[in-house]
């Protein structure tokens, strides 16, 4: 199992949302954030001076695969969230150990 | 005694007491999250402690019997003498109905001051600072310009407060900027508003009340009422243009808080003039007060001092072109008296005078206080409590839970 941390620009999580949901992935967490990459910040002017706000709003999206879903997974989430502009985000993969359904008590693959 | 005066005049003290509170929100939401609640109080809390500054002491220092033109006496000290009957300054209001409305601008002043100050101020510093300065600042000017002291009988026109209110906070602020010094990180993090509908709502306040300002200041429900109530609406109108054309010519984009900012800024300039010009002379008025206030406030990273909301800025530069915008707009078909436009040049020498004079006398007794303050007491509240913040530093309660 493998879990994605995908950040991407907020107008574009209806679409990366829908993309998820397509591939009857069942699951996700969303989360407002913010940070910087090579994008940087952005300028905003308060009562005519101009300040460089070093964090961008972004989304990110959690969700748990398994492992034979990721690669497709990936390439749905760069088809809905890419634009082209710098600052577009980024997708980290990293390997899951165990996931555990409280209610049920299930694991592994089952529990995603 | 006049039923529909003293019925408009009581009206107008609840419209003048509704600003000090809409100050704290227009204050509020341009501090940052973690002073929101200090920065409220600090307007707030005056409303509790100027109340009783002035009905004790500061009524009496401002209309009571004249003492050289210098101050009043101490007759009404706790109010005795200040009863139902109209004995008062003028003869057709009962004289509380009268020393409320007053007492409700002597509220206001120094939370004004606060805008300067905000941030890093230790509470008891604040709250000793503000008891003096009503009793040694405020009370003075007030007698000055409406309580029978000199600049009033000099024939400086000031209707409703650009030298008592406006000129005066701006000048303790003035001095507060540079006694407190600048707010850890300023001019190198980025010091922004953390909640702009905030301070709309405030603003949108401070205009409603100051009907009861401007309009109230004719002391009776009559034609000089009217004349400052639509002189009041319009220059604000005007200055929200002004402000917005600035900001478009010189960044680019209008703001929400370019909007509210230049509608105090109108509100600000309109104030003693308000009773003594035409409509069409508070459209130039206000928007002056638009230009010269956007322009007020880009000189404060030219002179590099840290007016954390602008106070100097707005009410500073607004207050003193309104003042001297009286002594050139006025005329005498509305208020009495004519100024330069309508042939009586020596009038704007008279505002002038008035000018020099509040800021001369409310800066420099505001910094001795301040220093005074400051040796006592303490002003500045230690690097740690300003980074942690003033709510939970000062007050112990943060303004937003997760």
């Amino acid at each position: 199992m493998k879990k994605l941390e995908v950040i991407v620009r907020p107008f574009k999580l209806d679409e990366v949302k829908e993309a998820l949901t397509a591939m009857e992935i069942k699951g996700m967490t969303v989360s407002e954030v913010k940070g910087f990459g090579r994008q940087r910040g952005h300028k905003e002017v308060y009562r005519g001076a101009e300040y460089q706000v070093d964090f961008m709003a972004k989304v990110k999206v959690e969700v748990v695969l398994e492992d034979e879903m990721v690669r497709p997974v990936i390439d749905k989430i760069i088809e809905a969230a890419r634009t082209g502009q710098v600052g577009d985000g980024k997708i980290f993969v990293t390997p899951v150990e165990d996931v555990v359904r409280i209610r049920t008590g299930e694991t592994g693959n089952e529990a995603i | 005694m006049n039923a529909a005066d003293t019925a408009f005049i009581l009206i107008c003290s609840a419209l003048v007491m509704f600003m000090t509170p809409g100050l704290a929100l227009f204050y509020g939401g341009m501090a940052r999250s973690k002073n929101v609640l200090g920065t409220i109080m600090h307007s707030f809390f005056l409303v509790g402690l100027a109340t009783l500054v002035w009905v004790f002491i500061g009524y009496s220092l401002s209309f009571g019997t004249d003492h050289g033109g210098l101050i009043g006496g101490l007759d009404y000290l706790f109010l005795q003498g200040v009863g139902m009957e109209a004995n008062g300054p003028v003869d057709n209001l009962p004289h509380l109905a009268f020393m409320i409305f007053q007492c409700m601008f002597a509220v206001i002043t120094p939370a004004l001051i606060s805008g300067a100050y905000a941030e890093r101020i230790r509470f008891g510093g604040f709250v000793a600072f503000s008891a003096l300065w009503l009793v040694f600042v405020y009370s003075p000017m007030c007698h000055w310009v409406w309580g029978g002291g000199w600049m009033g009988a000099m024939g400086a026109l000031d209707f409703a407060g650009g030298a008592v209110v406006h000129m005066s906070s701006a000048a303790a602020a003035l001095a507060a900027c540079l006694v407190l010094g600048k707010r850890k990180g300023y001019g190198k993090g980025a010091f922004i508003p953390h909640n702009l509908p905030m301070t709309i709502t405030g603003a949108s306040i401070l205009w409603f009340g100051w009907f009861g300002f401007n309009a109230g200041s004719a002391l009776a429900a009559n034609g000089a009422a009217a004349n400052a109530f639509v002189t009041t609406h319009v220059a604000t109108a005007a200055a929200v243009i002004g402000w917005a054309l600035m900001e478009k010519f010189h960044r680019g984009k209008a703001t929400t808080l370019g909007a509210a900012s230049g509608a105090v800024a109108g509100l600000v300039a309109i104030t003693p003039a308000a009773g003594f010009v035409t409509p069409m002379g508070s459209v130039i008025i206000g928007l002056g007060g638009g230009v010269f206030c956007y322009l007020g406030v880009l000189l404060k990273v030219r002179l590099g001092y840290d007016d954390s909301l602008d106070v100097v800025g707005v009410h500073g530069v607004g207050g003193t072109w309104g003042a001297l915008a009286t002594g050139l707009f006025a005329t005498a078909s509305v208020g009495g008296t004519d100024g330069l436009f309508y042939g009586n040049p020596g009038q704007l020498w008279i505002q002038f005078v008035s000018v020099v004079a509040t800021w001369v006398f409310c800066f420099s007794v505001s910094w001795v206080l301040l220093k005074i303050v400051d040796a006592t007491l303490g002003l500045r509240v230690s690097e740690e409590e300003e980074v942690r913040g003033l709510d939970l530093s000062q007050h112990s309660e943060a303004g937003y839970q997760m």
